[in-house]
């Protein structure tokens, strides 16, 4: 095997082994020290190198790559068991360029305590040779609704300081699209299928971020790889709170919703443009705000597009616009309006 | 068993004389080892472990990061969490808590963390139970972990901290579950020595310093398996057919190692302390000319011993070993000791339902390679904290020299202290 060396990784004692971060240290600002996405992905390399196995189109590692832009200094990355985890670190390869580790699926959250708290210990000692590590966790859909719920809401009680995303590609991808508790109405999936009875999953998707929300911890907010900057900002936040963080990123998935690889970002911007997915933060000391394109549409309400928009570009949907089930989209609508509306009441920066 | 030593490093009179149960002792030793971590949730018999350490906490007198987790689960997740940053992680856990925590028992030990876990033995559900058998640790058999039985509380003080020791070697980097008996241990006031705080640092060389050392193509030494940003590797990757075997048969080989530095922590402990328990692996006592000899785990060993030494003042020829180390089963040494025995009675304080118990299996593996085999009977008794009576012993003793007089085995398992 021939030798392999981290290209532009300067490896000094006491010293990151990556420097890919893109906003100042101490940031606290509005913008990154980077506007343009191409200047971002030709001058700094991401936490997540190329390499890796994930399907051609996933949202997942883009998600990844523009958090790991807003780390801000030395991160150790815990992730659950899921696609991003399985695909990035086929032994004895591996895609990630900071410290990394994977324990199992539903305990995450737990795990990145303990990392956490082994942070803490060692810097009492002075057996810590950095100022601060940030822990990062990446956990999927199945592994932050589901199984990893009890983890996270304990991890976020007793308020240890790390930043959870999660990346919702809405129904357990890795295992071959299965229905999970983050799985829209309607949709299609292998144990909520289309049949002639009963068509696709019949429960809402659970407010995940909402119930984060009601932890009262310091940071919650939603994302999209689509809107990449304030999905960077908010990273950027999440890391800086002292406390737990929590970020809800849609992270669309070819194979499972059932659309072209060339789709992932559209479908994001659309999700968001339909108001499927609203933009918002939240902070104990704000309350919820709504931001970027979300924050938009509040404020001009033709912006927003009709659920078929979305629905339209996905072939988990597909039965959602047969004629017989026209009434189905209508009650997609509706329940899209009303998680909607209900938003819009919350926020505090909702035009009166 | 303890023998006396005649010039111990540090003698007795120098040693803390304290009034303490299993489980403080537990807790003092963990607070003497220098524990980064311990994450732990409550549950009987374990809970005085958790309770005496947060106070250790909440009165500063530990630079410990408490994490008092919402399940077992979660505390065996976060203490490989901190182990694999680093740190000297512990535990405590019994029966269904140590259920729950069975998927990531695997994985702590085959990422190779020298996590330590008191288990405060009980029995498992349903019904439920509160009180001591061995079928919890019995589960965790096969998981990687090695796994010491404890006879009293001083030796519970004296192996907590010989497990991080053992723990942390670098020929072995595998976690550690020190195993006392629920409430006869956990719950039971005994005197106890205790050393110095100084002196188990030493013991220990202070804190952690010892990781599994990997080969990375991108690095150009041998470096630490820790998540550290500036060495950034990858723990718990997939692994698949091409890889997987190979990497447990470096958790088969470290197994193979632990015998041997059991042996020396003990008897580096025997120097320190003036304390050892028999070689650390095996405790037998009138082996040597014994016709019959009971094999046991845990606190039932002093009750056997006891009796043996009885039957012996009357003449019978009868032993006991008890066996201190499980995981790895000292399947040689056994053979060894037992060359020459008659019957063999094993006790068994849990069942693998639909065979025998747990250690009879071993046993019986392990005495197959020996020319002239000793009969066997296992007998299983205890279960659900019943108790195990001098008198229920030493019948057991009764029938099994009668069985070497009548050379036949007429049933091969057996069941003590229980109705009809």
């Amino acid at each position: 095997m021939p030798k392999q060396t981290l290209p532009q990784v300067p490896i000094k004692k006491g010293e990151p082994a990556y420097k890919l971060w893109i906003f100042e240290p101490g940031w606290k600002g509005e913008l990154p020290l980077i506007l343009n996405p191409r200047q971002l992905a030709e001058q700094k390399r991401p936490a997540l190198l190329p390499g890796h196995r994930l399907c051609a189109g996933c949202a997942a590692p883009i998600i990844v790559k523009l958090a790991s832009f807003a780390f801000r200094g030395p991160t150790i990355v815990v992730n659950a068991t899921g696609c991003l985890e399985v695909a990035t670190t086929i032994f004895p390869y591996t895609s990630w360029a900071v410290p990394w580790i994977h324990n199992a699926f539903e305990n995450a959250a737990s795990t990145g305590s303990g990392v956490e708290a082994a942070i803490k210990a060692l810097k009492k000692t002075g057996r810590l040779p950095y100022d601060h590590v940030d822990v990062v966790i990446f956990g999927g859909d199945g592994g932050t609704f589901d199984i990893g719920f009890q983890a996270l809401s304990g991890a976020a009680e007793r308020g240890h300081d790390f930043l959870y995303i999660l990346y919702d590609n809405e129904a357990y991808m890795n295992t071959g699209i299965q229905r999970s508790g983050g799985t829209p109405p309607f949709a299609w999936t292998t144990t909520s299928p289309v049949g002639k009875v009963i068509p696709g999953k019949q429960q809402a998707k659970k407010p995940i971020a909402d119930i984060m929300v009601a932890h009262r911890i310091p940071y919650v907010a939603t994302a999209t790889p689509a809107h990449w900057l304030d999905l960077m900002k908010k990273v950027r936040k999440g890391i800086e709170v002292d406390g737990p963080a929590f970020i809800h990123a849609l992270s669309p998935c070819d194979r499972g919703w059932r659309h072209g690889t060339e789709l992932a970002i559209e479908i994001a911007r659309r999700a968001v443009d339909t108001c499927y997915f609203p933009l918002w933060e939240w902070t104990p000391e704000t309350g919820y705000m709504l931001t970027d394109r979300s924050l938009a549409i509040a404020r001009n309400p033709s912006l927003k597009q009709p659920i078929e928009k979305f629905v339209e570009v996905q072939g988990r949907f597909k039965h959602l616009l047969k004629p017989e089930n026209r009434e189905l989209l209508k009650k997609f609508q509706e329940y899209v309006d009303m998680v909607w509306e209900d938003l819009l009441k919350r926020a505090v920066n909702t035009p009166k | 068993m303890t023998e006396a030593v005649k010039t111990p490093k540090i003698p007795p009179e120098k040693q803390i004389l304290m009034t303490v149960n299993g489980d403080e002792a537990v807790a003092y030793a963990a607070k003497q080892s220098l524990v980064d971590v311990v994450a732990a949730y409550p549950i009987t018999p374990q809970t005085i472990i958790v309770e005496k350490f947060s106070e250790f906490v909440a009165d500063g007198e530990v630079h410990t990061e408490f994490v008092p987790v919402e399940s077992e689960h979660s505390a065996m997740s976060a203490c490989v969490g901190a182990a694999a940053a680093g740190a000297r992680a512990f535990t405590a856990t019994a029966a269904n808590g140590l259920a729950l925590m069975w998927e990531i028992l695997y994985i702590a030990a085959s990422l190779r963390l020298p996590i330590v876990l008191a288990v405060a033995n009980r029995a498992l559900s349903a019904p439920i139970n509160i009180h001591n058998d061995h079928s919890d640790a019995y589960g965790m058999r096969d998981s990687g972990w090695v796994q010491i039985f404890v006879e009293n509380v001083q030796e519970a003080y004296d192996t907590t901290i010989q497990a991080f020791k053992i723990a942390e070697d670098e020929r072995v980097l595998l976690p550690v579950a020190v195993n006392l008996d629920g409430f006869f241990l956990s719950h039971t006031l005994e005197n106890i020595r205790m050393l110095p705080d100084e002196e188990v640092h030493k013991f220990l060389g202070g804190y952690r310093k010892t990781y599994p050392k990997v080969k990375v193509d991108y690095f150009d030494e041998e470096v630490p398996l820790i998540l550290n940003p500036a060495r950034p590797l990858s723990f718990g990757p997939l692994d698949l057919y091409d890889y997987y075997f190979e990497h447990k048969m470096h958790q088969i080989e470290a197994m193979k190692r632990v015998p041997e530095v059991v042996r020396e922590v003990n008897e580096k402990w025997y120097e320190l302390t003036g304390r050892k328990y028999g070689d650390g692996v095996l405790v037998p006592y009138g082996v040597e000319d014994a016709d019959v000899v009971v094999t046991v785990l845990g606190s039932t060993g002093g009750t056997v011993r006891h009796i043996v030494k009885k039957l012996r003042s009357r003449g019978y020829k009868v032993g006991t070993i008890r066996i201190r180390l499980f995981r790895p089963f000292p399947h040689k040494e056994l053979a060894e000791m037992l060359k020459g025995v008659k019957v063999v009675g094993v006790m068994d304080r849990g069942i693998s339902f639909g065979s025998y118990g747990p250690s009879f299996l071993d046993i019986n593996t392990a005495l197959y390679d020996l020319k002239e085999r000793p009969l066997l009977v296992n007998y299983v008794y205890g279960l659900g904290g019943r108790d195990a009576p001098p008198e229920m012993i030493e019948k057991m003793f009764m029938e099994l020299l009668e069985i070497a007089k009548t050379g036949e085995v007429k049933e091969r398992l057996k069941f003590l202290g229980v109705r009809e």
